[in-house]
């Protein structure tokens, strides 16, 4: 792989990272990750839509109109998220009645129109279709390891398997299914990262 | 369900607006338009200007959507376009009501101007009308369930400001500051909302 793209990865995932760098797309972050398997598919949700999106609307860049150009981004964005809405039904559609909600609000999802409005709508298709791909992946990154410490804490289970004996020693933390255990772990995601980073900045 | 129908009209009006605000509050415990909530929470003056402005816009819109599902989207069967029918009608909407503003009122024009472009991609708003569809609503619970849900909204968004406000003087770890603190005041209060929960269901 080029050495642009590679920076437009490590970007994406690591320092310019959606979450808890550019505190976008909170809403769905918070909302999913209770069980690990409504977050894979959340993920992949994100990561179509941010991907398809950026490449969509970096190929246009030319042809929309500056006046109008958000409401062309939103129609853009829907279409790619009605076709994750539909697809996500077909395969799994227990999951699609707890995250159906959410999936339609990706397209509200800051991450996309920010990413398609600060980076598709100045560059060229290929590294817009990259950077779409590492803040898909960046936001995933986030998720799923939330997803992982509240679905052990409080259900005792990793992808809906109980870990091994879990009744004779596990005491389910309740709070961490609720919401407010959602925003302390994202809370105490976004310090322990951002505490890095201005370690690293000082350095 | 049936208890919702049995219910004179007010009475069901009132209890779906108190879930809704309350025990079903949009942003603590559906954990919408954190977004904005987070941007924009860091004083109460302009917690308050676009709270009104929320209340405002998602009362009206799930309305709006309401009749554009059941009399359009519905008799024509084709409700999978519904997402990209409500976010055009929330940003016709908001765009709408900033030219009428402008025209009319200079003075609230300053005030919510520049919070109505940022309604258009809050997730609240879409939200509120996505969740009333999983409800069998008739045209004025709808109404009821926005303006509630719009109300929550306001509720906390101004609580998180007032206290962001005072959180300012405090010294905090590097690492912390900014979002990060503000969640966990939000965890908190939200730790506050769950108490009401189970007290209504609807």
């Amino acid at each position: 792989m080029p050495s642009p793209y590679t920076k437009i990865l490590k970007d994406g995932i690591l320092s310019e990272n959606p979450i808890y760098r550019q505190v976008l797309g909170i809403c769905s972050a918070l909302a999913v990750t209770n069980l690990l398997a409504n977050t894979l598919f959340m993920c992949f949700g994100v990561i179509f839509a941010t991907t398809l999106t950026n490449f969509t609307v970096s190929v246009l860049r030319n042809h929309i109109p500056k006046r109008i150009r958000m409401i062309v981004q939103v129609i853009i964005i829907a279409s790619y998220v009605m076709m994750v809405d539909i697809i996500i039904r077909a395969l799994a559609p227990d999951i699609h009645r707890f995250i159906g909600p959410y999936v339609g609000l990706i397209i509200t999802n800051c991450i996309i129109m920010g990413r398609a409005e600060a980076f598709a709508s100045q560059n060229k298709p290929m590294p817009s279709l990259v950077d779409g791909l590492a803040c898909g992946l960046g936001y995933s990154a986030v998720l799923i390891a939330i997803a992982v410490v509240r679905e052990i804490l409080g259900f005792g289970t990793l992808l809906g398997v109980a870990l091994p004996a879990r009744d004779l020693w596990w005491t389910q933390w309740t709070i961490m299914v609720m919401p407010p255990g959602a925003f302390f772990m994202l809370a105490i995601m976004t310090w322990l990262a951002r505490a890095r980073l201005v370690k690293e900045a000082s350095a | 369900m049936t208890a919702l129908g049995d219910m004179g009209f007010w009475a069901s009006f009132a209890l779906i607006f108190v879930a809704a605000a309350f025990t079903d509050n949009i942003l603590l415990a559906r954990f919408l338009g954190m977004c904005s909530c987070l941007g924009v929470s860091r004083k109460v003056d302009t917690s308050i200007g676009l709270g009104a402005a929320v209340i405002f816009v998602t009362a009206s819109t799930s309305a709006l959507n309401y009749l554009v599902y059941t009399y359009l989207l519905l008799p024509l069967g084709i409700e999978y376009l519904r997402l990209i029918v409500f976010i055009v009608v929330i940003a016709a909407f908001t765009q709408l009501v900033e030219m009428v503003i402008e025209r009319v009122s200079e003075k609230l024009y300053n005030a919510l101007g520049i919070f109505l472009p940022l309604i258009t991609v809050n997730c609240a708003i879409l939200g509120i009308s996505l969740f009333m569809l999983n409800k069998p609503y008739s045209f004025g619970q709808a109404f009821a369930f926005g303006l509630g849900g719009g109300f929550g909204w306001f509720l906390a968004i101004t609580l998180i400001g007032a206290i962001r406000e005072r959180i300012n003087e405090a010294s905090l770890p590097r690492g912390l500051e900014g979002p990060g603190i503000t969640l966990i005041i939000i965890g908190i209060m939200a730790l506050g909302f769950v108490g009401f929960s189970g007290m209504i269901k609807i």
